[in-house]
């Protein structure tokens, strides 16, 4: 199968001649039209496609542009053009002198912008530092600058946000993440298995699944703390809530997909029923259980913040929620770019396991 | 020495929506040890329901079929199997593919090795026992498939449309693979395919198949697979004797489409 999806165009040349067919057998057949004089050197064929959807591979240049482009938004946003310098000096100085001397953050420089504005027009001074006198299209109040973003970083790196590291949390979140996803799989592929080899089993769990499936776990919440208590237990429940159903379906998927010509030849190979199973059945499946996989891994990490909500106090998703009480708005965007970032590799290690592990996906029958 | 015994088979298909397809009636023949059978007929026939049967894929409504002297009450390894398209295990690479069914049934190894060795030269893929099945065309593939069925040595081979999926030159080529294998191996085969050429050339026994309900028309025993390999095969296929039988058939098997249509009123 090729995956040219360009939709080539006929020549005009060739329908004409198709139509101007009035002389004896055979006459209707002419060179090709690209040997004709006049029709111009292959380049000048005309062909049409729609876009390049033919183009899997997005190029990487562009991908950096975007990149760039967005970092650069970030820093033109919320960057305060024309800032007074002198201000700024003398501001980081007084910090430096504080005890212990403290970072001059661009939050805390605006602060101290509209402190010295308000004090100056008090006692009747000229303002030494006007609000209104530099530009910006979101306050540091609103959204960290990235300056800010970097040294809360460093920050969460080194002493942690409430004395628990960036890592820890992260840590502790992709270990929530992976229990929820093993035991939505250890739960979740035995049953699509079973659905998918008996029609009195898939009748039987069919409904249950259709109607459970369809509910955002962030529902569920309420009711899963009255059941688990707060914290960890209704964390894991609700990301087993959303890793299983995905892993049923894709199980069940996965057997279905096996071709009727295969069950055969195996057992005209002599296979037992049991040797169908696992050495047809199973590996034939593999490929549709790595796109669940993906898919559910992509989901449950997508419902860890939510999950987290209900009472832990580390993870990413604690995080930025108890930083968000504490106007930390750097730890929240910290927390942002790194559960964007995890996601990403997650799903990039997913998939190179799976180039990995099944190098026939996509290729068989 | 008889072989398969098929005696008054009869296979009835029951509709979901009510009435019922007469799909083989009253077929009934018998095939000695170490022939070529190949069947041909126009689409509907029952050629592939009769050769599922053989296989013991599907049960006769009536009617006994046997191999040797015992009944075929299931697909087993006694009967090997080659599909139109390879049908072939892609998350196992060519050795483990040819070797699959003697790993089923926990033959030692270093004979299954020895087996799949010699296999691989006889099908012309000494060197892509590595591979893996993707890698091959189609051709290639369909060369694993044979040497997979030859594994289990097999007492009848049977292979439905195996070279249906092939390119012309590819075709040329494998049907010489297929009488080959037959002449070394001696063992008895049923091919059914759509050719008409393919069914002269390789068969030395043809029935041609009517449909409605599905029955064996006309048998012909054939000189042209025994001396296949000996001359140039398209020189065979281009000789007198070779194109009068094809047309006779192709003409047989025109009138069955015309009736049918006829019949249906199209």
């Amino acid at each position: 199968m090729s995956d040219n999806v360009g939709v080539g165009v006929h020549d005009q040349e060739t329908l004409e001649t198709a139509a101007d067919d009035e002389g004896g057998f055979l006459s209707g057949l002419r060179p090709a039209s690209g040997l004709l004089p006049g029709s111009g050197s292959p380049e000048d064929r005309k062909t049409v496609s729609f876009g390049d959807a033919a183009a899997v591979r997005s190029l990487p240049l562009w991908s950096l542009i975007a990149l760039i482009v967005l970092a650069a938004l970030w820093w033109a946003g919320t960057r305060a053009w024309g800032f007074p310098d002198d201000f700024r000096a003398a501001t980081a100085a007084a910090y430096e002198q504080k005890d212990p001397p403290e970072a001059l953050t661009d939050a805390k420089l605006l602060t101290e912008c509209r402190l010295a504005g308000i004090a100056a027009t008090e006692a009747g001074e000229p303002a030494p530092c006007n609000e209104d006198a530099y530009s910006q299209f979101l306050s540091p109040a609103a959204f960290p600058t990235p300056a800010d973003t970097w040294r809360g970083f460093n920050t969460l790196r080194t002493e942690g946000f409430k004395n628990i590291t960036l890592w820890e949390h992260a840590r502790t979140s992709l270990t929530r993440v992976g229990v929820g996803m093993l035991v939505g799989s250890l739960v979740g592929i035995p049953i699509g298995f079973a659905m998918g080899l008996s029609s009195r089993i898939r009748g039987f769990f069919d409904t249950p699944v259709e109607l459970l499936r369809p509910i955002p776990p962030l529902a569920l919440i309420p009711l899963f703390i009255l059941w688990f208590g707060i914290g960890n237990p209704s964390a894991f429940a609700l990301l087993i809530f959303a890793s299983v159903w995905i892993m049923i379906i894709s199980a069940r998927a996965g057997v279905r997909d096996i071709s009727l010509s295969k069950v055969r030849a195996a057992y005209s190979l002599g296979a037992s029923k049991r040797q169908i199973l696992f050495r047809l059945i199973v590996p034939n499946a593999l490929p549709e259980l790595f796109t669940g996989f993906r898919v559910a891994l992509g989901v449950s990490w997508g419902t860890l913040v939510a999950a987290e909500l209900v009472g832990t106090d580390t993870g990413l998703g604690s995080m930025i929620f108890q930083a968000r009480n504490f106007f930390r708005l750097d730890v929240v965007v910290v927390g942002i770019i790194v559960i964007s970032i995890i996601g990403v590799l997650l799903d990039l290690i997913v998939r190179m396991l799976e180039s990995v592990l099944i190098p026939w996906r996509g290729k068989g029958r | 020495m008889k072989d398969l015994k098929v005696d008054s088979v009869d296979m009835v298909y029951r509709l979901p929506k009510g009435g019922s397809v007469q799909a083989l009636q009253d077929v009934s023949f018998e095939l000695d040890r170490g022939r070529l059978l190949t069947l041909l007929g126009p689409s509907g026939c029952g050629k592939t329901t009769l050769l599922n049967i053989l296989a013991g894929f599907l049960a006769p409504t009536a009617g006994t079929v046997l191999l040797g002297d015992a009944p075929i009450t299931g697909p087993g390894p006694d009967r090997g199997m080659v599909f139109q398209q390879g049908a072939l295990f892609e998350w196992l690479d060519v050795r483990k593919n040819i070797s699959f069914g003697p790993r089923m049934q926990r033959a030692p190894r270093a004979e299954t090795e020895r087996t799949v060795d010699e296999l691989l030269t006889t099908v012309g893929l000494q060197d892509f026992g590595e591979k893996r099945i993707y890698e091959l065309s189609g051709g290639m593939q369909q060369r694993v498939a044979l040497a997979r069925c030859l594994a289990n040595d097999p007492a009848v081979i049977l292979m439905d449309e195996p070279l249906g999926a092939l390119d012309a030159l590819t075709r040329e080529k494998m049907q010489g693979l297929v009488l080959k294998l037959w002449k070394e191996t001696g063992k008895t085969i049923v091919l059914v395919t759509h050719s008409v050429e393919e069914a002269l050339f390789l068969g030395d026994k043809l029935f041609v198949m009517a449909p409605r309900p599905g029955r064996i028309e006309y048998t012909y025993e054939l000189p042209f697979a025994e001396i296949g390999l000996d001359v140039e095969p398209r020189d065979l296929k281009a000789s007198p004797e070779f194109i009068e039988r094809r047309e006779e058939i192709l003409s047989l098997i025109w009138e069955m489409e015309e009736q049918i249509m006829g019949h249906d009123g199209g």
